[in-house]
């Protein structure tokens, strides 16, 4: 309990850093501005009940690859290549939909599916030639995004049609993006149950519960089962799991499939929520580095990741109400300031738990005979007088 | 022929951004500090880079400032600013002992978003390019010379940029400072088992700050030297290079003469890949969309993957790198 409550008070700082941060930014780029805007940017999400759609909306999503990066980090692996399999995982959603017209739950098995694929690359690759996650994810990223564009561009039906493209389906000039949900196969699209009137916003459905559910559901795993236990075995200590009896290289591609399928289902409910076509681009999508942040803030817990999420897409929102007197991109630069700060704020984390462990249970007890005595005799000097200058002697010996 | 001139001239220009920058992957995690935020110091010598050039452009055009002093001033320029900014991750990774994966990733968000909003305040609202100015390139009337042959013509001067002669330097500087000095056997210490460099007296601290500030500097130089070669302006990102230059470093071993190679193979498959609609022998897959803008592009990626794989056997990375180094544990 007491350590779920540093974590959280440690991202909370980080978070207020950042946010001063971003305010001194808008301060130095437009004064006249700054306040009014900075105020605008943290209030935007709730102005509006559209507004707060969109902030659900997006969140979805986001927690789908939070929950990617935070459960390989919590398996010792670095899932750099979310973005990648979030392409994938949403190409395939879009495909089952669009080629096949299957109904929306079937399109976002399917993007799980396909997100496991694309993750089961890089962890096949570190368990059995012990090639880094990292780069390999990486490579997996732009090869999955420039795939998915080209298969986009090409795949034809049996008239000969671009299938995946609006042409197929409306006269439209537009090449560039995937066709619209609403023409193509409405059944796909993720059910609104009414919530798209109750918000009057045509972004909102129910994607945002399933992602929360799925979060659940994984903190489960993790925390609740023998499944769990040997993922997270094997990301403290390889050798150790090892010796137990673990087999840590069928994890290690577990592990990447699972994330892998987080990330994949992330690009499934984004783009079935019918309001956003996917957009062939030179770029890779940003969701799945926004995960990184998820995750960070959420310190890899899969609850954790629910609200962080909800964060991440709240500034965002708010980000938009600073265009245009300011770059949407000053969002980027308060969230990576904010990744940075949390980067030590593990650290920070870790002495103060340490400290709360050496002072609640006594370092003595501990079975090491040969260091016993010491403390043992410093503590007997601390008591028996002389207080200030010993405490002050074992404080600089620790540092 | 003239293709061939092309291919080569391109792929050297292509080669020297990810040879500056894997060397400089190369020093820091010989010193053992995991710098995954080369991408972000990329783009943050990039902008510099092209900021300076930006606000030397009159200068040079009125004739009061030579070309390439000029572009030795932006590149040295790049370099430093590359430096300033590696001193986050430094900071980060040596003082604080963060965890340098996520330190570094947290660069990488922040350079772009940086690059987009400074490029914003100097050039103006939406105004998201900069642009390059023409006389950053070497042409022949440089040297006062009339090429007569249009393959020399092609493969001397079509992409001869400072930053390639800078490169060579940079690279046999850094051989000699990595394998021939002092500083470069403590720095490698560093990154092999830095307790016992500690035991006889060198500081791990600083030899770890040196190999990030190196990185910062080389990283820098590498960014601009990558928008030269791009040569269609500063748009705020330097195409995934800085990763396909952590690759070109694992790929080379860690080692300086492997990266030089490893820099020129990728190079040479990025620039097939652009090229390929003009090489005759190429497969065209005529009927379908995108291959010059997705299909061969993807080739130097799955070659990486390839042969990460099939050298994974041999691949050595120093051994304490990650591992943030404190003096109390042994």
């Amino acid at each position: 309990m007491k350590k779920g409550m540093i974590s959280v008070l440690a991202s909370v700082i980080s978070i207020l850093v950042g946010l001063l941060f971003g305010l001194l930014l808008l301060i130095v780029v437009n004064p006249a501005m700054a306040f009014p805007k900075f105020g605008e940017l943290l209030t935007a999400g709730v102005s509006s009940l559209p507004k707060l759609a969109k902030v659900l909306y997006q969140a979805a999503p986001l927690v789908m690859t939070g929950l990617a990066v935070a459960f390989a980090f919590k398996t010792g692996l670095f899932n750099i290549g979310a973005s990648g399999q979030y392409t994938v995982g949403a190409f395939c959603a879009l495909a089952c939909a669009i080629i096949f017209q299957m109904p929306w739950w079937i399109c976002l098995i399917a993007s799980l599916v396909a997100g496991a694929v694309w993750g089961f690359f890089p962890g096949l690759f570190k368990s059995l030639f012990n090639v880094n996650e990292v780069i390999t994810s990486i490579m997996f990223n732009w090869i999955g995004m420039m795939a998915v564009n080209l298969l986009c561009m090409n795949l034809k039906n049996a008239a000969g049609q671009l299938v995946m493209l609006p042409t197929a389906w409306v006269s439209s000039p537009i090449k560039d993006r995937t066709a619209a949900l609403s023409y193509a196969n409405p059944s796909a699209m993720i059910p609104k149950m009414g919530l798209d009137r109750l918000f009057q916003s045509n972004y909102m459905n129910i994607s945002i519960f399933i992602a929360a559910l799925v979060a659940v559901l994984l903190w489960v795993v993790l925390n609740r089962t023998t499944f769990g236990y040997e993922l997270k075995a094997c990301g403290y200590n390889k050798n150790a799991s090892i010796y137990a009896g673990i087999n840590a290289k069928r994890n290690i591609v577990l592990s990447m499939v699972i994330s892998g399928a987080m990330a994949g289902l992330g690009g499934g409910l984004y783009y079935l929520a019918g309001t956003a076509d996917y957009t062939i681009q030179k770029a890779l999508l940003p969701m799945g580095f926004n995960g990184i942040s998820v995750a960070l803030l959420a310190t890899s817990n899969p609850i954790g990741t629910i609200f962080s999420a909800l964060f991440i897409s709240y500034i965002q929102v708010g980000g938009e109400s600073l265009q245009p007197v300011y770059a949407k991109e000053m969002i980027d630069i308060i969230i990576a300031v904010i990744i940075y700060l949390s980067a030590f704020a593990l650290l920070t984390k870790n002495i103060i738990s340490k400290y709360i462990r050496t002072d609640k249970t006594n370092v003595n007890a501990e079975p090491v005979p040969p260091a016993a005595p010491v403390p043992a005799a410093e503590t007997g000097a601390v008591d028996s007088g002389e207080v200030p200058e010993k405490t002050v002697e074992s404080e600089g010996e620790d540092k | 022929m003239i293709v061939l001139a092309d291919v080569i001239s391109a792929t050297i220009v292509f080669a020297v951004p990810l040879l500056l920058v894997a060397m400089g992957g190369m020093f820091s995690e010989r010193s053992g500090i995991i710098n995954i935020a080369l991408e972000g110091i990329m783009i943050v010598g990039a902008l510099m880079g092209c900021l300076m050039m930006r606000w030397m452009d009159a200068a040079v055009t009125s004739g009061a400032l030579g070309s390439q002093l000029a572009m030795l001033i932006v590149t040295l320029f790049a370099g430093l600013c590359g430096i300033v900014f590696s001193v986050l991750l430094a900071f980060a990774s040596i003082n604080l002992k963060a965890d340098q994966t996520i330190g570094g990733t947290a660069l990488n968000m922040l350079a772009p978003a940086m690059a987009i909003v400074l490029t914003w305040v100097v050039q103006g609202q939406g105004q998201t390019t900069i642009l390059i100015p023409t006389w950053s390139r070497i042409t022949e009337a440089n040297f006062g010379l009339t090429m007569k042959s249009q393959f020399l013509q092609n493969l001397l001067f079509k992409n001869m940029y400072l930053t390639t002669f800078i490169a060579v330097i940079l690279f046999a500087a850094a051989v000699i400072l990595l394998y021939k000095t002092k500083f470069g056997l403590r720095l490698r210490a560093c990154g092999e088992h830095p307790q016992a460099a500690d035991s006889v007296g060198i500081n791990v601290y600083k030899m770890r700050y040196a190999g990030v500030l190196i990185s910062g500097f080389l990283g820098g130089i590498g960014g601009i030297a990558f928008t030269l070669a791009a040569g269609s302006g500063f748009q705020s990102t330097v195409a995934g290079y800085g990763f396909l230059a952590l690759a070109v470093m694992i790929f080379g071993n860690w080692k300086p003469w492997s990266i030089l190679g490893a820099s020129l193979f990728f190079a040479l498959f990025k620039v097939i890949g652009s090229y390929a609609s003009s090489i005759p022998f190429m497969p065209q897959f005529r009927g379908v969309e995108g291959v010059s803008t997705y299909l061969y592009p993807m080739l130097p990626y799955i070659i990486t993957m390839i042969l990460l794989i099939l050298t994974s056997k041999k691949s050595r990375a120093p051994k304490a790198e990650g591992i943030p180094y404190d003096k109390g544990s042994r």
